[in-house]
């Protein structure tokens, strides 16, 4: 029997402001003494109180706009009431009815486009660690912003899955809201799967969440898993149990977690403690306009701007920091007369490591490696040399202050030398014979 | 006259003319408190030591010559309702629960009173978690009414009302979320002043209804209590549900000319109403209009379907607010709580589950919209609204025993005007034939506390009813 | 109207003994009766109200601010080790 699996996919990225969703505790939690950031708020103390962090919405809004969402005019925060030792309050303060953003879409190379659901600010319960027959638990996570990101289940394979997430990953750090690094947790994924007859429409009568996978490549195999044990369990003319799964990665399968009970009933209501947000639509655009430019954005005007290829664009602006490093190279090879396309070349064919190689450096290496056919050093020496012997007026001169003769005698190197050269480089050679 | 009698206005006068010190004020105090506590059991937790501490500093600052006006309650003795936070003393919401939670942080509202100079006698006995209105829900023993021991203080603020009725304390911090300031301080025979929703910082105290609880000042005089509002109101940027309206000075306009005052009254305030109450009320309301108030009849929002609103959003924010006493981090597990906190847990939790949202939650802040509006329109034809403060004289103890509903139903007289989060104050209008003090409260418009403030003077100045004490 | 108090103990969290499970079913059917007299009243096209204050935009600034201390986090638990809180384990 053929299935068409039915994947949608629950991100939960983890913002990088200063300070919590809700207290002003410091966000930077990793690797500090537990219990350390805390305070009445987030550690749930009798009469505590919750005020939002502005920050935290304005970088859920734009990650919801660079998810071309619809952003609410109205929104509100609500309690998602249940019970667990990481839950400090005994409920969550997250978004139901009237979150941030919604129905967004992003688009796949293929064309494709998923849909956004929704995106909604909530925030992080504290951390739990196992320890012999006790549990350990520490606050200092609790509170931390978390963005949740739902996609509408329009993903059909593993392949689809993980390149959507490496998209939302390089938005996000587009962005510099957060570092989006799964094995760090600060981004975190639950995709639910499902299968369907071939030919069938409407959803699937159960579906599966799988909890636990913390790299691109469990990612694959989780789905994989899943797509194939739900196979099997439908060929019998079984329907495979709604739960949730947790992905074992050294028996490299998915395990029963708990079975899904009754569904669990979050008692949603408006958070009384914290007022609407009202976003007026020319608040929106200003959050727009501030935003700094996505990787699709920025890939198209590379494109346009330098006249790049798609597969070129693509690969410098995979992540920012290369293509903040390409445009700066591009303002200083336009100097030496150099086009964007050698500079590409350059960076993408001779893998430049752009962590040892400042751009200035590497217009340099670029243009040395174009002259030095023409002309050798000792050349250019005994050229200089005689341009500086046969124009002592204009060398006197620069001595006395009129340092725009260099580019006259600039000039006069290359007649002399019968061909266009790198001006810096003479520029260099003459200043320093000229002290 | 004991020092521990006199109003926090005569203290001050006191202190300022070097009549007396704080040190002496305060060991009165503790000294009532010593010889009727064992009968009144106003108090959970007394702090004597540090008392005295605080009053000897007080003292100091004062022969230093420190500007008094800087610090408005210097040297004053207190009492605070034990769901207010207080670094280092014992804070249980008169809770099994919470019996040995010492907290880390002060209230905003405690913060702000120590600023001020207060002297803090200890913290009162209530209601557990402020469920009720007659203190008998306490997990440490009911407080009595010093009027009558037989009788009940009313709650959740009973144990605060208590100790300033009984010359215990000059000032009792109470909280109300539907009647726990202003009912015990009728039945007390206080001055209680419930601020608009908003007004005073919640940071702090322990939460019951987070859209309803109102922290305010249980005091002996009118003007005491105008004195308190300007030391508690204000904007809190820890808390995002306080207003940020200016404060005014709330004592500049309590003399102020009533003439034209239009009084709203509504009939059905008055109905199931004891006949002594509704006698006083009456006289006051007589007195009122020779002072050249109007007095006019308006019709309200019928009460009784307050009690059906505010019992099921008051229900549902408890049972979420009480969930995060678990017992890991602070205080003893789940199964501590009493039963008139689990039964409020239970009726919460369903109100809002699957299911039920619509039909209970939701259908009850629309009609409280409706409650609001209702209000709103009223205010328009009216200045104030005054009616009796509850239905009742103080009931006898027992009374709210196995008895789920009691509360709502002594408070239907102000579950209303707590609904639309409107400020509103009790002033004792009389004594029943039994000698049991009878409250009536006025009720304003949001932010409309100068207003009530000097309604509520006026009539003080009339009939200071404040000079008789219960003979305790 | 039948409430599952089994039902709604567990979503509450609430240990319950069967005697209060009784008392608790009989009580909350009472309330639940009283409450019903809203339904007498006309809601419709009215909007529900959260809140009575008005506010909107209530936000703070972005800063990080002192925290209270291990010790004084940790002050009320009655069960901590190395500076953590510690329960039963939870099985997963």
């Amino acid at each position: 029997m053929n299935y068409k699996p039915v994947i949608g996919l629950e991100v939960h990225v983890e913002l990088k402001t200063k300070s919590k969703m809700f207290c002003g505790c410091s966000a930077d939690y990793f690797g500090q003494k537990p219990n350390t950031h805390t305070c009445p708020v987030c550690l749930g103390l009798p009469g505590a109180l919750p005020v939002p962090n502005k920050k935290a919405i304005d970088w859920c809004v734009m990650i919801g706009l660079a998810l071309n969402c619809k952003i609410a005019n109205f929104s509100k925060f609500d309690r998602k009431n249940y019970f667990y030792p990481d839950l400090a309050k005994g409920y969550q303060i997250s978004q139901y009815d009237q979150p941030f953003c919604q129905k967004g879409s992003i688009e796949l190379s293929s064309g494709k486009k998923i849909g956004i659901t929704r995106v909604h600010m909530e925030e992080d319960t504290a951390k739990l660690t196992h320890q012999n027959q006790d549990s350990l638990i520490d606050f200092n996570r609790s509170g931390v912003p978390l963005v949740e990101i739902v996609t509408e289940p329009e993903f059909e394979n593993a392949k689809e899955v993980v390149e959507y997430l490496k998209k939302l990953q390089q938005i996000v750090r587009y962005l510099g809201v957060s570092n989006a690094d799964m094995e760090e947790g600060n981004m975190r994924l639950e995709p639910n799967i499902s299968l369907r007859k071939e030919g069938e429409t409407g959803l699937p009568k159960y579906k599966v969440e799988v909890k636990n996978i913390n790299s691109f490549r469990f990612v694959e195999k989780a789905i994989e898993f899943e797509i194939k044990r739900q196979t099997e369990i439908l060929d019998t003319g079984e329907l495979p149990i709604q739960e949730t799964r947790g992905w074992n990665e050294t028996k490299n399968k998915t395990v029963s977690q708990r079975v899904k009970e009754e569904a669990n009933d979050y008692r949603y209501f408006p958070e009384p403690d914290i007022p609407p947000v009202i976003l007026s639509d020319s608040q929106i655009e200003k959050l727009k306009s501030q935003m700094p430019e996505t990787p699709n954005a920025k890939s198209e005007r590379f494109k346009k701007e330098f006249n790049l290829t798609d597969y070129d664009a693509e690969i410098l602006t995979r992540e920012k920091l290369m293509a903040d490093y390409f445009e700066e190279a591009v303002i200083v090879g336009k100097k030496h007369n150099l086009n964007p396309k050698q500079i590409a070349n350059e960076i993408i064919n001779r893998k430049t490591n752009i962590n040892d190689v400042l751009p200035a450096e590497l217009i340099k290496k670029i243009v040395s490696a174009k002259q030095t056919i023409s002309i050798s050093d000792e050349a250019l020496e005994k050229i200089i040399n005689k341009v500086i012997a046969a124009n002592t007026k204009a060398v006197e001169d620069y001595k006395k202050g009129k340092t725009n003769v260099v580019m006259f005698l600039i000039g006069q190197v290359m007649r002399e030398a019968k061909q266009k050269l790198d001006t810096t480089v003479i520029k260099n050679i003459l200043i320093s014979k000229l002290k | 006259m004991n020092l521990n009698q006199l109003t926090i206005k005569e203290a001050k006068e006191g202190l300022k003319n070097k009549k007396f010190s704080s040190v002496e004020i305060t060991k009165a105090c503790l000294e009532r408190i010593k010889n009727i506590e064992p009968k009144l059991n106003a108090f959970v937790t007394v702090t004597e030591r540090e008392a005295l501490e605080s009053a000897k500093k007080a003292d100091d600052l004062t022969s230093q010559g420190e500007v008094l006006e800087a610090k408005p309650l210097l040297g004053i003795p207190i009492s605070i309702k034990d769901n207010f936070c207080t670094i280092g003393i014992l804070t249980t919401a008169s809770s099994k629960v919470l019996e040995n939670f010492i907290p880390p942080y002060d209230a905003t509202v405690v913060e702000k009173l120590k600023n001020a100079g207060a002297i803090i006698l200890g913290k009162t006995n209530m209601d557990a978690w402020a469920h009720g209105s007659s203190t008998e829900t306490s997990d440490f023993g009911s407080t009595k009414n010093p009027w009558n021991l037989k009788r009940l203080p009313g709650g959740s603020s009973g144990g605060a009302a208590a100790s300033v009725a009984s010359d215990e304390a000059l000032l009792g911090i109470g909280s109300e979320t539907a009647g726990s300031i202003r009912q015990p301080a009728s039945w007390c025979g206080t001055v209680g002043l419930k601020p608009t929703y908003g007004r005073v910082s919640r940071y702090g105290v322990i939460a019951m209804a987070s859209s309803l609880d109102s922290p305010g000042p249980i005091t002996k005089i009118v003007e005491d209590s105008a004195l308190l509002l300007n030391i508690l109101a204000g904007h809190d940027q820890k808390d995002a549900t306080t207003s940020p309206k200016k404060i005014e000075n709330y004592t500049k306009n309590l003399d102020k000319n009533i003439k034209g005052l239009r009084i709203g009254i509504s009939d059905d305030y008055f109905k199931g109403v004891d006949e002594d109450v509704v006698l006083k009320v009456h006289e006051a309301l007589k007195l009122f209009g020779k002072e050249g108030a109007i007095i006019k009849n308006i019709k309200l929002f019928d009460p009784s379907s307050s009690i059906a609103v505010y019992t099921i959003l008051q229900r549902a924010e408890v049972s979420s607010n009480l969930a995060r006493y678990d017992g890991i981090r602070y205080g003893n597990g789940r199964e501590y709580f009493g039963e008139e906190a689990k039964r409020r847990i239970m009726l919460g939790t369903y109100a809002l589950s699957a299911g039920y949202y619509d039909a209970y939650y939701k259908k009850a802040q629309q009609v409280r919209t409706l409650i609001v509006k209702d209000f709103n329109e009223a205010f328009e034809n009216v200045d104030v609204i005054i009616a009796p403060t509850s239905p009742s004289t103080a009931l006898p103890v027992g009374s709210s025993k196995d008895n789920p509903m009691f509360g709502e139903l002594a408070d239907i007289l102000v579950e209303p005007s707590s609904i639309a989060g409107l400020p509103g104050i009790n002033i004792t209008c009389g004594f029943s034939r039994d000698n049991l003090p009878i409250g009536m409260q006025v009720i304003g418009p949001q932010f409309a506390e100068s207003l009530i403030l000097n309604v509520a003077y006026k009539y003080e100045q009339q009939k200071p009813f404040y000079r008789q004490r219960a003979n305790l | 109207m039948k409430i599952d108090i089994n039902h709604v103990a567990k979503l509450a969290n609430l240990p319950l003994n069967s005697s209060e499970k009784e008392k608790f079913e009989k009580q909350l059917s009472e309330t639940l009766t009283y409450v019903n007299k809203l339904n007498s009243i006309d809601t419709k096209n009215i909007e529900p109200t959260s809140q009575v204050t008005g506010l909107e935009n209530v936000v703070r600034e972005d800063e990080a601010k002192p925290a209270l201390t291990q010790a004084e986090a940790l002050s009320n638990t009655k069960s901590q080790h190395n500076g953590f809180f510690k329960v039963k384990a939870i099985l997963e």
